[in-house]
Formats: structure tokens, C-alpha cells, sequence
């Protein structure tokens, strides 16, 4: 999904501070952002770090992954497996939460993440 | 939205007509269901139905922002704002409707808004920001869903206020909607009923409230939720026939005064009815597509059985929710204390669900209504209905399959049991298939929990199970997978996928070919740190509130007065909480993630190593105290314990393995209870295997009586490793001793007997595991590169989680409460 609104780019860290096909948390001010090195796509992403499910602070610790024939990315959280869409943030399970998605871009080895 | 369904339903039965669809609004059709998840975080774009390019794909016209003003029927023309003019052989006007503002002085004024479009949302955000306090004039659905909107824009004080006496009289009944409001208020919510508003004050903008009694409300912003009204401006102006209250009138085909104008959704009047949910404008929408393309359906009214979700607080109606006694029976099941209320209303011989209201709770909501539309017979205690069968099996998802072929499952898209099946039937195996090839549970999704039900039941009435493949990203069994990655001597999970799978992986075959690698090579897990499950990534358990639990091994449960010291000081030093396990170790919890190594190095040094809580791997061998000290002990069982644990340490497996060596058949190491017993007898040492605690408590076997040490560790060796490499992922050596054909005697055969031939092979595997095992801690503890990822901020190194919070208990901490 491209986000136009970008005002913008956080220096969040540098790209060998995520694990390949996994994630890490950085701080932003108060929040927390989850960002996923999905090395096996070349891609990257980043959610709030928060899983809504029961208020943890653990998206990054989670298993990213695929769903379905179009190959939808996903992160699932460690404590319950509850899976989110790293592309619109919704949740897999078919329940009702939504997580905060933002855009990525890695330039020069560091990470940067757009703020609205 | 049911404009844009008649569309998708038309394109997809007949290519014959030419569409030209005319919109007010400056976008494509979306989501009014779920409008108020535009709040929390979802774009325009999100809760859109569809791109432009399917409009452009399927031969569609579109205008957008672009009001039709005129339509000449005799003519049989219409004329947009812009300035087309158009002719038609059908018009279908599905104008839906607006809502309905009462005309009370001052409504005019600033900081008052509607609730029914974007645009309406984007006007009441921006106003938002400058708001602290804030009301919704209706107590209805909308209005409630209104209110939730505010909460989530974070104003701090949010008002209802209802005309009526009570909340949601449309659905719920008076003791229903008490429980709601008391909820709601418990949640914030201010509430105010029997509230008649005669006048918006303020100079400009709104200020406050003036009721009938005098009584009056200061506020920043109000939100008029106060019903609908059927736009149904057009097809008057046109010389339509139209309700006196509103609502164009439509026949059974859906046709207006005119026969070739059809009025579908929201702006339709059937038999006196408008029908303001999703479900039966799309019911409509297939009507018109089936008159249109020589079809015989017929609109019949529909129902308007709900389910909802408001501001958390689960609400629900169904079939004749209202009826009362003389009528009929009703059972009634109430909980203050909860804040549940539940009420079903039976026919007077006790046979048929009539209807009901669900409040505070309302997961039966699925079952209870189809009951009712398929006139299912009643269990012979229809309070179980409500209350859950107490005692005895639950019936869970069996209920789901026991409905006829043709209950209807997903209302909002007219998928029948049946349907769903079916297509399970060829080979669709997942909701995300099903919704998307029969477009169940794509509506509101109420009925998902029903279509997961049914997928599986279809599955495992049709033996599909027997497939058995790990994931939809490989196509075989853990056991086929082992073979495979054994003989082609794969040592990364990529290049499993690569070789034996498709798509990227997830959560499921990710751990599962991790375990099955450590198995094969035992190499150090966290070079692959991020296959792992959360607790293998990090060697420790998650907890509560995201901090890890730390247990070192103590093999046997035998422990020095100085280790016990150093695991003293060393929770003292980082704050942990101290428990004794069930397995005879010590549990040290509310680590942070970047004190874990730390710790470790503290534990390492004074001689414990990892105690693998965290793995799918052998956790502990419980002993008794034995004929060391014991006057009953037949031989040492802390010292065989401690050699077995030592032995097989580390070794991962499909799920945890655990032990336990009894000196005696007083059995006070409760060894008949493990994965692996060993209970000592007059001539040697009696094995019993694929016992269980747990949740489904089961007694171990007896796999060899009378074995002298050497021989019961042989057979162990087997028997461990045959588990390993073939029980399915996550399955207890209990299960899959229960799945095994040919059960104990079996089993026995394999590994006493070797009727398989595979018995060196299988003490060859194992003696490589023992052979190669390493303390995973101490890899971490001495390389500075693993060190680093045990951070929780990446970019902020020395901090931890400030969201980890503590509260007092006993003397000790504990994880705050989710």
C-alpha cells in the first residue's frame, strides 16, 4: 500500500540491526515500531510493535511468514499467534483488530520509516 | 454498497448489458459497515470495495460526483448534474438513505455533525481535536457505533443521549438494554435517557444541551444519530410512487411504480419495511440481477437477526426476539456481575427456538440463529443453549455440522451450508479459500468462527486429515519432511522452502522445520534465530507483559546449598520472582530481553547450564530420593535420573519431552505420568512410556519390565528417537502412541524386538545428538554478535521496555494484568 502522506523519513536504525526474515523494535519518540527485514522478498516493512490482541509490546519478537495464494506477508505474534497483514494490517484470523502499518525505506544501509 | 453488489452480481452472471453507474459521492463504493474503523486506523482506500480498474475491467461506466437530477420515465432518460443525459432500459435507484435530522433550534450551529459518509467522519475529526467533551443524540445502533467513534478520537467525555427510555429499543429488550448500559457506563460511557432536546445552545457553535426537563448539558461537539431517512427525493420528484413516511415502494421483483425502475437497499419500501442492514440489500440486489437475466427469485422480507460489537460489548438479536409469555416459554439467564444477559424464547411445546437477545456475551449468537431458521428440534434442556452443556462433552463445533444442507451460514452473501462443503469438498481447505471462492464470511465476517467450524468438520468427516501436510507451504507429513531433508542433507530452512515448499513460510512451518534440523544436525539454533519460536529465538520463556523466564538445569532435582545460593543472589540482583517447578528446578521470572545474557554468564559461571524450558525438548527427569537415603529404595533412582537427563539434554524434539525415575513402586517420582517412566523393581528397572499430565491426563505403558540400566537406556534411545522423527509437529509421545496403528504392541516390537530393522540405526542417530550437544546459553554468553540481538529497542541499546510493569505480590513481583 503506498502511503503519500509521508512528512517525513525517521532515521530508525541501520539494516543490519534487523535479522534477516525476522524483526526488532526501535523506539520513536513513546512509540514502538516493529520492523521486518523480510530478506527472502527483499522487502521491508514496519507495524506498531504493540499486538492488540492483549496489549503486548512483541510484534517484533514474531515470526513473519506468507499467507494464501498471493503470498499476503504477515507477522504472527509470539504470545498467541495471532497474525497480522504486514501490508494493511489486518488481522488474519478473521478477528477484529487492526495493527499500524508505515512505509519503509532503506537507503545506504540505514533504515528509514515514514511518519505521517 | 448494495449498488456496487448489484454490479459485481450482473457482470458475473451476463455480459449482455451495458452498466453506467452514477455516485454523489467523489468516491467508489465502500465499506459503510465498517466505517468506524476509519478511526482507528483504516484509509478511504481500505474500506473501498474495489479498484477502479474492476469497474474498467467489467465493461463499467463510472461517475463519480455526479448526482442524478432528473428522471424522465416517460422518456426513459436520466439527467446528471454535469450535464449527461442519459437513456436507459432499466434504472436501478439505489440511493440508500441519510440521517434523519430532527428540527431542533440551533442545529445549524458549528461543532454539529451527522454520521453517515467520509466525509462526514473527516468533518467530525477535524473538529475532534478541539473537542473535550462530546455527545451522540440517539441511543440506537448508529448512534452507539457514533459514540465509539468519538471515544476513539479521544475525547475525554463522551455522551449518549436518548429520547427513549432505554438503549437499542429496536433490538433489545428493557432488562437487555439495562445490562448494556451499565456495561457501557463501566466503560465511560455517560449515558442520558428520557432526554428530549429542545434547543442546541452557543454563541456560533454548540455549548450545550437544552432538554424538555430543564435540565442541561455542556458540550463541545454533537453527533445527530437520531434514525434514517430513505432518499427517496428523485423517484418523487419523477412521479414514483413513494411511502408516507418515506421509502420508495418496490413489489416482490423489486420494481417500483414503474416497471422497468427497480429500488434496491436502504431506499426501498417493502411492505411497509425498510430493511437498513447490508444482508438484505444484497438479498435485493440478486433479485434484480435474477429479473434482469430471466431468473425467479422473489424478495420475501428478510431477517434481521444482528450481531454486533459495540464499543466492546458483544450484542445480539434473533428471530422473534420481542415475543412474550403468554406466547411462548422464555428462559432467561442473567449476570450482573459479568454484565451477561441472555434470554431465549422457545415455543410453548418446548420444540422450536423462537428467538432471543444476547448481551455482554454472545459467541452462541451463530448456532442459536440457525436453530431458529432451520427449525432444529431442542435438546430436551434448552437452557444449555445458553448456558453451555454442563458437565459431559461439549458439543463445539459438531453443532455446526449437524445443520441441514441448506441453512444459510453467511446471510450478508446467501452462502449456504452446503455451498461451503461443497467446496471444501473440492479441495478448498481454508477460510481465506472459501471466503474467497464462495464470498462467505466476506460481508460483516460475523459468520466466520462457523465457516472455520465447518471447513474443519468437512475436512475430518472426509478424512482429509490423512494428508496431513505441515502448513500451506509444503505439501508433505513432518515425518515425509524429516526423510526429505535428511537424504538431501538440508541445513537451512530457506533451503527447505527453496527445495520443498512454496511462498515464504509462516509460523507453523517455521518452527517445525526448525526442530526437525536440530534433530537431524543438531546445530546451535540461534544461527537460525528467526525460524525459531519466540521462546527458542531468545532461549527463554515469554511471559506476561513480554519479559522471559530463566530455568536452569538441575538434573534429577538435585541441587548444592551453593548453587541454590548463587540463584538466590542472581534473582535478587536482576528482580526476578522465584518459583519452584513442578519438575523439581527453579523458575526465575520478569527478566528483561537485554539482562538474559547477563544472567545466563552469572548462572554459567557458578556451573548450570540451560534447562531448555523453552524448547520443544527434553525438559526434566523427576526423581525421587531413592535408596540413597530412602528406607523403601530398591536402587539410586537420583543418580540413574541424573545420568538420563544428562543424556539426552538438548535434544529437540516434536514437542517437550519429560521423565521421571522412581526407586520404587511407591512411585513417588510420578514416572507413570512422563513421556518416559522408570520405576525400579527387586531384578532391575521397569520402562513405561507415552504417559501424559497435563490437560489430558494419561498412564504410561509398560514398553520393558526387569531391564538392567544398560538395556532400559538402549530401548530409551529408541524409543526417543523413533518418536522424533515420526510424531507430527507439536504432538505429546502420548498422542502419538493414541494414533499409532497397532498401538503398545507395535511400538514394542519396533524397538524390543526391531521388527523394522531400523534398531542401529536409530542408537547410531541418537548417540550424534548426545554426541554433539552444546549449552545454548554459553554459545550467546561468548559471542559478542548474538549477544547484541538480545535488545528490545534496536536503536536505544541501553533501554528496556517501559511498557514491562511490575506489580507487588508475596513478598515478590508479579506481571502486571492483560
Amino acid at each position: 500500500m503506498e502511503v503519500t502522506t509521508v512528512t517525513q523519513w525517521f532515521m530508525a536504525c541501520y539494516a543490519d540491526d534487523i535479522p534477516e526474515n525476522g524483526g526488532a523494535c526501535v523506539k520513536y519518540g513513546d512509540e514502538q515500531i516493529a520492523i521486518y527485514n523480510f530478506s527472502r522478498r527483499g522487502e521491508w516493512f514496519a507495524t506498531q510493535n504493540l499486538c492488540p490482541h492483549k496489549q503486548q509490546m512483541a510484534l517484533s519478537r514474531g515470526m513473519i511468514g506468507s499467507a494464501g495464494d498471493t503470498c499476503e506477508p504477515k507477522v504472527a505474534c509470539p504470545f498467541h499467534k495471532k497474525t497480522f497483514s504486514l501490508l494493511t494490517g489486518e488481522c488474519l484470523n478473521g478477528d477484529d483488530y487492526t495493527i499500524k502499518t508505515y512505509p519503509v525505506k532503506v537507503e545506504e544501509g540505514r533504515v528509514y520509516i515514514g511518519i505521517e | 454498497m448494495v449498488g456496487y453488489k448489484f454490479c459485481e452480481k450482473l457482470t458475473a452472471k451476463s455480459s449482455l448489458f451495458n452498466i453506467v453507474v452514477f455516485g454523489e459521492e467523489p468516491r467508489r463504493a465502500y465499506d459503510r459497515v465498517h466505517l468506524s474503523e476509519y478511526f482507528n486506523g483504516k484509509s478511504a482506500d481500505d474500506l473501498s470495495m474495489s479498484t477502479e480498474s474492476w469497474y474498467r475491467e467489467n465493461g463499467i461506466t463510472l461517475h463519480l460526483n455526479d448526482l442524478i437530477q432528473e428522471i424522465n420515465i416517460a422518456a426513459k432518460t436520466v439527467h446528471s448534474l454535469q450535464g449527461t443525459v442519459l437513456k436507459y432500459d432499466f434504472l436501478v435507484l439505489a440511493t440508500g438513505s441519510s440521517a434523519f435530522v430532527p428540527a431542533i433550534p440551533g442545529i445549524e450551529k458549528e461543532g454539529v455533525f451527522v454520521y453517515r459518509t467520509i466525509e462526514d467522519l473527516e468533518l467530525i475529526k477535524a473538529y475532534a481535536t478541539k473537542a473535550k467533551s462530546g455527545a451522540v443524540m440517539g441511543g440506537g445502533l448508529l448512534g452507539l457505533e457514533a459514540a465509539k467513534a468519538l471515544i476513539d478520537l479521544g475525547i475525554q467525555e463522551t455522551h449518549v443521549v436518548e429520547f427513549a427510555p432505554r438503549l437499542m429499543p429496536r433490538q433489545i429488550d428493557t432488562t437487555g438494554s439495562a445490562m448494556l448500559q451499565s456495561k457501557l457506563s463501566a466503560l465511560g460511557l455517560k449515558i442520558h435517557l428520557n432526554k428530549s432536546t429542545l434547543e442546541i445552545a452557543g454563541e456560533g457553535k454548540i455549548e450545550s444541551l437544552k432538554f424538555a426537563d430543564e435540565s442541561s448539558l455542556g458540550v463541545d461537539m454533537l453527533v445527530i444519530s437520531a434514525g434514517i431517512r430513505p432518499r427517496d427525493e428523485l423517484a418523487k420528484l419523477a412521479g414514483l410512487k413513494v411511502g408516507s413516511r418515506g421509502g420508495i415502494v418496490v413489489n416482490e421483483k423489486m420494481q417500483t411504480s414503474d416497471p422497468c425502475v427497480f429500488a434496491i437497499g436502504e431506499c426501498a419500501l417493502y411492505e411497509n419495511m425498510i430493511y437498513g442492514l447490508v444482508a438484505p440489500g444484497y438479498e435485493m440486489a440478486d433479485v434484480v440481477v435474477g429479473y434482469l437475466t430471466e431468473g425467479s427469485k422473489s424478495f420475501h422480507g428478510f431477517d434481521m437477526s444482528t450481531k454486533l460489537k459495540l464499543i466492546g460489548v458483544d450484542v445480539a438479536s434473533f428471530g422473534d426476539a420481542f415475543i412474550t409469555e403468554p406466547d411462548c416459554r422464555t428462559i432467561v439467564f442473567e449476570d450482573t456481575h459479568k454484565g451477561i444477559y441472555k434470554r431465549i424464547n422457545i415455543s410453548l411445546d418446548g420444540k422450536y427456538l423462537l428467538g432471543g437477545i444476547l448481551v455482554g456475551e454472545a459467541e452462541a449468537y451463530n448456532l442459536l440463529l440457525q436453530t431458529v431458521n432451520n427449525k432444529i428440534v431442542l435438546p430436551p434442556n434448552p437452557e444449555d443453549l445458553i448456558l453451555g452443556s454442563r458437565g459431559g462433552e461439549s458439543a463445539g463445533g459438531a453443532g455446526v455440522m449437524n445443520l441441514p444442507d441448506e441453512a444459510l451460514i453467511c446471510s450478508c452473501e446467501a452462502v449456504s451450508k452446503g455451498d461451503i462443503c461443497s467446496a471444501v469438498e473440492g479441495g478448498v481447505t481454508s477460510v481465506d479459500g472459501i471466503k474467497k471462492c464462495t464470498k462467505a464470511g466476506t460481508g460483516c465476517g460475523g459468520c466466520v468462527p462457523m465457516i472455520k467450524d465447518l471447513v474443519n468438520g468437512t475436512m475430518a468427516a472426509n478424512g482429509l486429515y490423512v494428508k496431513n501436510s505441515l502448513c500451506e507451504h509444503f505439501d508433505y507429513s513432518r515425518q515425509e519432511l524429516l526423510d526429505l531433508i535428511r537424504l538431501n542433507k538440508i541445513k537451512t530452512y530457506d533451503d527447505c522452502l527453496d527445495k520443498f515448499g512454496k511462498g515464504d513460510g509462516c509460523e507453523v512451518c517455521k518452527p517445525a522445520v526448525a526442530s526437525i534440523l536440530s534433530s537431524l544436525w543438531n546445530d546451535l539454533i540461534v544461527k537460525q534465530d528467526t525460524i525459531q519460536d519466540s521462546n527458542d529465538r531468545y532461549l527463554a520463556n515469554i511471559q506476561k507483559g513480554g519479559t522471559y523466564s530463566v530455568v536452569p538445569r538441575i538434573p534429577g532435582g538435585e541441587i548444592t546449598p551453593e548453587k541454590l545460593i548463587v540463584i538466590g543472589e542472581v534473582a535478587k540482583k536482576y528482580g526476578l520472582y522465584t518459583k519452584i517447578t513442578g519438575g523439581q528446578r527453579i523458575d526465575l521470572f520478569g527478566a528483561h530481553v537485554s539482562d538474559l545474557p547477563a544472567i545466563w554468564e552469572e548462572l554459567i559461571a557458578a556451573g548450570f547450564e540451560s534447562g531448555h524450558a523453552y524448547g520443544k525438548a527434553l525438559r526434566t527427569v523427576k526423581s525421587c530420593v531413592g535408596s540413597t537415603w530412602c528406607r523403601f529404595g530398591l536402587h539410586d533412582s537420583v543418580s540413574f535420573a541424573i545420568e538420563i537427563e544428562d543424556r539426552y539434554k538438548g535434544i529437540r524434539a516434536p514437542h517437550k519431552l519429560k521423565g521421571g525415575v522412581s526407586g520404587c513402586i511407591r512411585e513417588c517420582a510420578e514416572a507413570q505420568g512422563k513421556d518416559f517412566g522408570i520405576i525400579a523393581t527387586e531384578k532391575g528397572w521397569n520402562l513405561y512410556v507415552c504417559g501424559n499430565g497435563g490437560s489430558k491426563p494419561q498412564h504410561a505403558q509398560l514398553l520393558a519390565a526387569d531391564v538392567d540400566k544398560e538395556t532400559c537406556t538402549r530401548y530409551l534411545d529408541r524409543f526417543l528417537m523413533f518418536y522424533i522423527k515420526t510424531a507430527d509437529p507439536l504432538t505429546r509421545t502420548a498422542t502419538w502412541l493414541n494414533k499409532m496403528e497397532g498401538g503398545m504392541s507395535y511400538l514394542k516390537n519396533v524397538i524390543v524386538n526391531d521388527s523394522l530393522g531400523i534398531g542401529a540405526q536409530l542408537d547410531t542417530e541418537m548417540q550424534q545428538l548426545i554426541s554433539t550437544y552444546h549449552c545454548e546459553w554459553k554459545e550467546v554468553v561468548d559471542n559478542a554478535e548474538l549477544r547484541k540481538r538480545f535488545v528490545h529497542f534496536v536503536n536505544a541499546p541501553q533501554e528496556k521496555d517501559p511498557n514491562v510493569q511490575f506489580e507487588p505480590l508475596r513478598d515478590q513481583v508479579k506481571a502486571k494484568n492483560w
